[in-house]
């Protein structure tokens, strides 16, 4: 079983929102549409439950295309970004709404509602109202309510960021394996990369309409196609020409023309590292020292430093590179070789 | 996200977007078929009786009606009292609805469901309520203002303050009170807030509330004829006049249309301050605050509305239980007869009491055609709009579906007459032709009730259940439901009580043998004797009790957009 999308684009009186997007689902796996607010993938994940319509391609769920098929028939359930339980139901009835409607029998709801329930760890919870419980308890309930029927492809809106930081951060990890457990197939769209990293096996990247890198979580993290996706991918610059050559020496890398540095990449040590700078600026957070150090020749790169670090404005640090916090960018792995540019 | 933003800008109809039409048409078709029949039918006929003489088009006939010196004083009568009208009932209705919904006094929701009596009432009994007022005999008969104009602009009032209070409350309750507590804290004078931020954002509610009550005093029909008599005519009561008396056809068309355009510019206008505001802003209830000293002016005037209100009902009231040397029950113990006249025989063909019950019946069903219909009509024009194109099929239908707000019933029932009456539409003799006539005229309030309701919902619970499983009708029982569903027990109460009432349409309808209970207290007053004056203020008595009943019950259902405009 297998979702697949071809060349789907979206149009809103006559203006493009989605353009030429291809992608293919296989069972099991779990997909973030990763992208900025904006960037069209909540209509793409509309579009896929069948709540807008296609202006042009085709998805199709194995190889049937399901251009006709109204939301009601194709079996993807849809988490909304806030829930949207039913405020008259109470927790249980809202997750046997779906089962209700496929006539599964009182006894055997019952038995699914308690099951689904523990699922989302919040067993006790059946008889309470939505409008009692907390926004992270609104979203486990939607979520068991979207489970409750086995979909065959399960649809999430930014499940998560409704929610605050911490929380969100320890559901997100429920979410992870909530899914891997049912053994759901997925597919989520956030503008949060830490979620999709958490949540998700594969990832596609969408800005401005349209779908501009996907692979495996891990290669996407690895090699960013470009500038933008790497900033978005967070992180912290994007060096090019010298400065990447420098870095990428100093890490014992191959030459690229454009290199993107996590903060944590470069960490300052007083001894030896080749690379060297005097510190510009300097922030403490409550698990590291955050460094803005001027590299000759490099211009300012960001560092940190452990927190009992000695250091202060205008030393001289050195750097050391951590090459598996560099990711060079994928158009740029072949260019190196041409030397410095501008 | 983004796609809401450029749904915005023009552009095209996708294939998409066709097949979404074509469901919109679907739903629309039955209202729309309805409408055109029962409405658009017979309005045109009438005004086309008008129009084409002797099987030609004679459009000069028309405007040389226009012309008469006659029918220059009904449209300046009209046109002033109608402005006075609206006048009066913003200066007592503003700071009545200020009152009662930010302020908090003991006993407001009693208030505000008094003062919403009146707009349900009869206008007939609203007629006679004034007259017993300001009568030779009545209190105020010393004023010597009976079948005066000012008398005529009292009724008025008396019926439209409660529109200002109710549409322009229900915004001020919703507002939220940030910004102006915002601009106190910048320095603003409370008078300033309320020029600064108050009133601009009151200003939609304001500017449809005005509209809808110039409309409704300009067209105002069973007060002007109960209080006007001869001396005093409007356009409704002329077209009135001059089709059942003067059989003046061309004359009465002449008015109808001219009558047509002007409240088409009207509503045209009503909606535009409508569609002002952002519809998705969330509404809130302020929390009422505790009166002040400085609210002293703002108590009175409530206080003075409240009076204004009362004292013709009382007066009513007592009126009907004076009999000859006392008091007592004799003039409601009579309503089991049909009056008494010169000659010794009945004035009435059938009891008071019966005309109550073919009220009610009649009432029973045009509930329920007006609530079929206003329910499809509000779920047409409340879907969302995927298209620019889309959204404007929708607010022109929300539009047309307004019309008979405004429409003369008169021209309305005389209308049914000449255009219903032969196959295969032949409904002179149909016991659904008064129930229709009515439903029509209770849509507008049906819709307007039913329709902000349905438009808060967030389309996305729809979405969600359809991404459940559920069909668009398990849909529409899941999410709407629930929430439309007092708002619908209100509507239906609402329509109810507006189907008691009518008098315009239903004076033409209403078939000898079956007249309802408005038609009757008119006939009762049209003929002399006191025994058949004090029977109308029985009557009356009746029909306003029955209609405060069913208003009040709406009342406790607390919906906040019955009546609002």
């Amino acid at each position: 079983m297998v979702l697949s999308l071809t060349d789907v684009g979206v149009e809103y009186d006559g203006v493009v929102v989605v353009a030429d997007v291809s992608l293919s689902l296989a069972d099991g796996r779990v997909l973030a549409v990763l992208g900025p607010s904006g960037c069209g993938k909540s209509t793409l994940l509309r579009a896929i439950a069948g709540l807008e319509p296609v202006s042009t391609g085709s998805i199709t769920w194995d190889g049937q295309d399901l251009a006709r098929t109204p939301t009601h028939r194709r079996g993807f359930a849809l988490m909304f970004q806030d829930g949207q339980l039913f405020a008259h139901l109470s927790v249980g009835r809202n997750i046997a709404y779906p089962l209700r409607l496929r006539r599964v029998p009182a006894a055997r709801r019952e038995g699914r509602v308690r099951e689904l329930l523990d699922l989302v760890g919040l067993s006790g919870f059946a008889e309470r109202l939505p409008g009692s419980l907390s926004g992270g308890e609104r979203q486990r309930v939607a979520l068991a309510r979207s489970l409750a029927v086995e979909p065959r492809l399960l649809l999430l809106d930014e499940p998560l960021s409704a929610l605050d930081t911490a929380l969100r951060g320890r559901l997100a990890a429920d979410l992870a394996s909530i899914l891997r457990e049912a053994g759901t197939t997925a597919l989520m769209v956030t503008h949060d990369h830490e979620e999709a990293f958490t949540v998700a096996d594969e990832i596609a990247v969408m800005r401005a309409g349209r779908i501009v890198q996907q692979g495996l979580i891990d290669e996407v993290w690895r090699s960013p196609i470009d500038v933008e996706t790497a900033l978005f991918l967070g992180y912290a610059q994007v060096l090019e020409g010298p400065a990447a050559h420098r870095v990428l020496e100093a890490a014992g890398l191959p030459p690229a023309s454009a290199v993107a540095v996590r903060r944590s990449a470069l960490q300052a040590e007083t001894l030896g590292p080749s690379l060297q700078g005097l510190v510009a600026e300097l922030r403490t957070t409550p698990e590291q020292l955050r460094l803005k150090v001027n590299v000759e020749g490099v211009g300012e790169l960001d560092a940190v430093a452990p927190l009992d670090a000695h250091v202060g404005l205008g030393d001289r640090v050195g750097l050391r590179v951590d090459g598996t916090r560099l990711a060079v960018l994928a158009d740029s792995a072949n260019s190196g070789a041409l030397g410095p540019s501008l | 996200m983004v796609g809401r933003d450029l749904a915005l800008s023009a552009g095209l109809l996708g294939r998409a977007g066709r097949s979404r039409l074509t469901r919109l048409a679907l739903l629309a078709a039955g209202p729309l078929l309805v409408l055109g029949v029962f409405f658009v039918l017979p309005v045109s006929g009438m005004i086309s009786r008008g129009f084409v003489i002797d099987g030609s088009f004679d459009p000069g006939g028309v405007l040389e009606v226009l012309g008469r010196s006659r029918v220059r004083g009904v449209l300046w009568f009209t046109l002033w009292s109608a402005a006075a009208g609206t006048a009066m009932s913003l200066l007592l209705g503003l700071p009545a609805a200020y009152a009662l919904h930010r302020l908090d006094l003991p006993g407001r929701r009693l208030v505000r469901a008094v003062l919403l009596v009146p707009f349900a009432l009869p206008t007939v009994v609203v007629g006679v309520a004034f007259r017993q007022l300001l009568g030779d005999a009545g209190p105020l008969g010393w004023l010597g203002l009976d079948g005066s104009a000012i008398a005529i602009i009292g009724g008025l009032t008396f019926f439209n303050a409660a529109v200002v209070v109710r549409a322009v409350g229900a915004a001020w309750e919703g507002l939220d009170p940030r910004p102006g507590e915002a601009a106190a804290a910048l320095g603003a004078t409370p008078l300033q807030v309320l020029r600064t931020v108050t009133f601009p954002a009151l200003k939609p509610a304001l500017v449809s509330a005005t509209t809808v009550v110039f409309l409704f005093c300009a067209t105002a029909f069973g007060v002007v004829l109960t209080l006007g008599g001869l001396r005093y005519s409007t356009v409704e009561t002329e077209i009135y006049l001059l089709t059942t008396n003067l059989l003046d056809l061309q004359a009465a068309a002449a008015l109808s249309v001219l009558q047509l355009i002007v409240i088409v510019l009207l509503l045209a206008l009503a909606q535009r301050a409508r569609s002002t505001p952002d519809p998705t802003q969330q509404r809130v209830v302020a929390r009422a605050r505790r009166p002040r000293r400085s609210d002293a002016g703002v108590l009175v005037v409530t206080g003075l509305l409240l009076t204004f209100v009362l004292v013709p009902l009382l007066t009513l009231v007592t009126g009907s239980l004076r009999i000859e040397g006392g008091w007592g029950l004799a003039n409601y113990r009579a309503l089991a007869t049909a009056g008494r006249d010169t000659d010794g025989t009945g004035v009435l063909n059938i009891s008071v009491t019966d005309a109550l019950m073919n009220s009610l019946r009649i009432a029973f069903d045009a509930t329920w055609m007006s609530l079929l219909l206003g329910v499809l009509v509000a779920l047409v024009v409340t879907r969302r709009s995927r298209t620019r194109a889309e959204q404007r099929l929708r607010s022109g239908l929300d539009s047309i579906f307004m019309l008979p707000l405004g429409v003369s019933a008169v021209t309305l029932g005389f209308g049914f007459l000449i255009t219903l009456d032969s196959p295969p539409l032949d409904l002179r003799d149909s016991p659904l032709l008064v129930p229709i006539a009515q439903a029509l005229v209770a849509l507008p309030l049906v819709v307007r009730t039913l329709a902000p309701v349905l438009a808060s919902i967030d389309d996305r619970q729809r979405q969600a259940a359809a991404s459940l499983g559920a069909g668009p009708l398990r849909a529409l029982l899941t999410v709407d439901l629930p929430v439309v569903r007092t708002p619908l027990l209100a509507a239906a109460g609402f329509a109810f009580a507006v189907s008691l009432g009518e008098f315009g349409a239903t004076s033409f309808l209403a078939r000898e043998d079956r007249p309802t209970l408005p038609i009757v207290i008119f006939r009762l007053l049209g003929h002399p004797g006191a025994l058949n004056y004090q029977m109308a203020l029985a009557a009356s008595v009746v029909l306003a009790t029955t209609t405060a009943v069913v208003i009040l019950a709406v009342e406790q259902l607390r919906v906040t957009s019955v009546g609002a405009f």
